[in-house]
């Protein structure tokens, strides 16, 4: 009986202990949803429990935000931005791991560090001499400009990624290929590349999430409403001097945080594995 | 290694014969990637580094060299030193809250459970989503009428609405509240690499020490901590490196308010250069960060390697 009793216990701590992980962890979440739904007589009355409906719950934040906001338009830009930076990204970042893993000095491996340790130097260092790099070209209140920089962030970290990958990969399929007659270089674009097809696409994801999450260059190179990405859209359009459109804003955060949640939720392991590199033996 | 393969090629074309010598192949298709970050990270790096010692503003662009004026300048100004102090305060408070929540969430997560992984994924919320959109819901639940935390607090009776928090307003607050929000962003970062670490310790380490007599806590401390240690080390890297660097969650949450108070070297660098167009003190803010950021990636580095030794 006290083992039991015990054993209880020690259950009950256990599920508590998660249970305030949930609530902390998700509790913004749920704040974003109710908030969204929730009309603004609703929001805006300290008597009401605010945790549940205390009125017919709405549409109007939604309908607001795509009527009368551009946030169709910052959707829209956010989807641009993050194909082009896939593409570069891709075509940059993939040749750049397999070359990294098959340098066999230790120049390559020095090679890679440095290339990753770009990865950590901040936006907010580089945003002064960005912007006057990007007012020269002309792009400046353009997205074009956010196409142009998102990849000094995700070459680096994809490069470090496909490099971890390509050491995986046997470099006997490759000699295989070489000695039936293929060049080096079609060996890397038929055996290599067709062989990475789940690390291309763990690339595509997280470059995109990348762009997605962004915040400090597009804050600082585009201030034109039309031109935002949905980040900066969602946080700096909804406010209106002092005025915070409640229900719109966290509708709009809601909205563009759900795809990078999941998509970020099925590839976390493989973005721990990838900058954590060889530390885990 | 020997390249078993290469007699057999057979030049098609000059730039084929080019491309089959390895080293030269490795060159050309590392290259794109190096160009890229070097005239995109590399340049505009060392142009910091000149604005920072020229007299750069948006409204004169003159490159005169002026040494380290703006640097005195800044260190004479309090509101700077105030910004530096604020940095590291933020920096280690919410690295330290944020790996004892980690530690805790990722012993909790350990035990097998059902539904486990649906509370991995719902713990791991924060880290994922867009940091600019979880502070703005932060805001809201910080707001200074309509708090949830303060509308709760009332409920249970715990405080007046006379005496409830300005959360936003107050300067230790507000602080709190900064770091309150990138330790929930971080922890679960935390929780993930700890897990990742512990995992990969091979269990037929822990049951050796057990039958050799090690208890919960010894094996914990002296078994499994000096295992994870690299792994948890990056994870700590990443983690000062982007919350030293910050600029979204002050910009959104506090302005740097009240007062300057809850300032941070990013904000103040994009305040000063961005927003009021002294580009060359905002460049010298900017570079503050920089003896840090070499010191913590240094010293780590070093601290793996010897660990792998």
């Amino acid at each position: 009986m006290p083992r039991t009793l015990s054993k209880l216990i020690g259950n009950t701590w256990f599920f508590l202990g998660v249970a305030f992980f949930v609530v902390l962890a998700a509790f913004p979440f749920y704040w974003m949803l109710i908030t969204t739904f929730k009309t603004n007589s609703d929001l805006y009355n300290v008597a009401n429990t605010p945790f549940w409906f205390n009125e017919w719950p709405t549409l109007e934040h939604l309908k607001y935000l795509f009527e009368e906001t551009l946030f169709a338009r910052w959707l829209w830009n956010s989807l641009v931005i993050g194909v082009c930076v896939v593409a570069i990204t891709l075509v940059t970042a993939i040749p750049a791991g397999y070359a990294l893993a098959r340098m066999t000095s230790r120049k390559g491996e020095a090679l890679g560090i440095g290339i990753f340790l770009t990865y950590l130097v901040p936006p907010t260092l580089l945003f002064l001499p960005l912007s006057r790099i990007i007012a020269e070209l002309g792009l400046q209140n353009s997205m074009w400009s956010l196409v142009l920089v998102y990849p000094t962030f995700t070459i680096p970290f994809c490069s470090w990624l496909m490099m971890g990958f390509f050491k995986a990969l046997p470099v006997e399929i490759e000699e295989a290929a070489v000695v039936d007659g293929c060049s080096l270089f079609g060996a890397f674009i038929k055996m290599a590349i067709p062989l990475s097809v789940p690390a291309i696409l763990t690339v595509v994801i997280f470059t995109f999430t990348l762009t997605l999450q962004e915040f400090v260059y597009a804050l600082t190179f585009v201030s034109s409403s039309d031109q935002k990405p949905i980040t900066l859209g969602v946080t700096t359009d909804l406010v209106r001097g002092d005025v915070f459109f409640w229900g719109e804003l966290m509708a709009g955060a809601l909205i563009a945080a759900i795809p990078v949640a999941i998509a970020y939720n099925l590839f976390l392991d493989r973005f721990i594995s990838g900058i954590t590199g060889g530390a885990v033996k | 290694m020997a390249v078993i393969a290469e007699p057999v090629t057979k030049p098609v074309s000059r730039f084929h014969f080019f491309l089959d010598r390895r080293e030269v192949l490795e060159l050309f298709l590392v290259a794109p990637a190096i160009i890229y970050v070097l005239l995109l990270v590399g340049l505009p790096l060392l142009l910091a580094v000149y604005y920072s010692v020229s007299a750069y503003t948006i409204y004169d662009p003159t490159w005169k060299f002026v040494g380290l004026e703006n640097f005195v300048d800044i260190l004479q100004n309090p509101t700077f030193t105030k910004t530096l102090a604020n940095t590291f305060i933020f920096t280690f408070g919410s690295q330290l809250l944020g790996l004892v929540l980690g530690k805790f969430g990722a012993f909790l997560l350990l035990q097998p459970f059902p539904g486990r992984k649906l509370v991995r994924a719902l713990i791991v919320l924060p880290f994922v989503i867009p940091v600019a959109l979880a502070t703005i819901a932060w805001r809201w639940i910080f707001d200074s009428l309509y708090s949830v935390i303060n509308w709760t607090m009332i409920a249970l009776g715990f405080m007046d609405r006379a005496d409830a928090p300005n959360w936003l307003g107050d300067p230790t607050l507000a602080m709190l509240c900064i770091i309150i929000i990138n330790a929930w962003r971080f922890f679960p970062f935390a929780v993930v690499i700890f897990l990742a670490g512990i995992t990969a310790v091979p269990q037929d380490v822990i049951d050796a020490a057990t039958v050799d007599g090690a208890g919960f806590w010894r094996r914990n401390y002296q078994i499994i901590l000096p295992m994870i240690l690299p792994i948890m080390t990056i994870g700590l890297i990443f983690g000062i490196v982007f919350t030293f660097t910050d600029l979204s969650i002050v910009f959104l949450l506090t302005m740097g308010g009240p007062g300057g108070d809850t300032s941070v070297l990013g904000f103040a660098g994009f305040q000063t250069g961005i927003v009021s167009g002294d580009v060359s003190h905002g460049a010298a803010i900017s570079l503050f960060m920089l003896p840090v950021l070499l010191v913590v990636v240094i010293l780590m580095l070093r601290f793996i390697r010897r660990r792998e030794i």
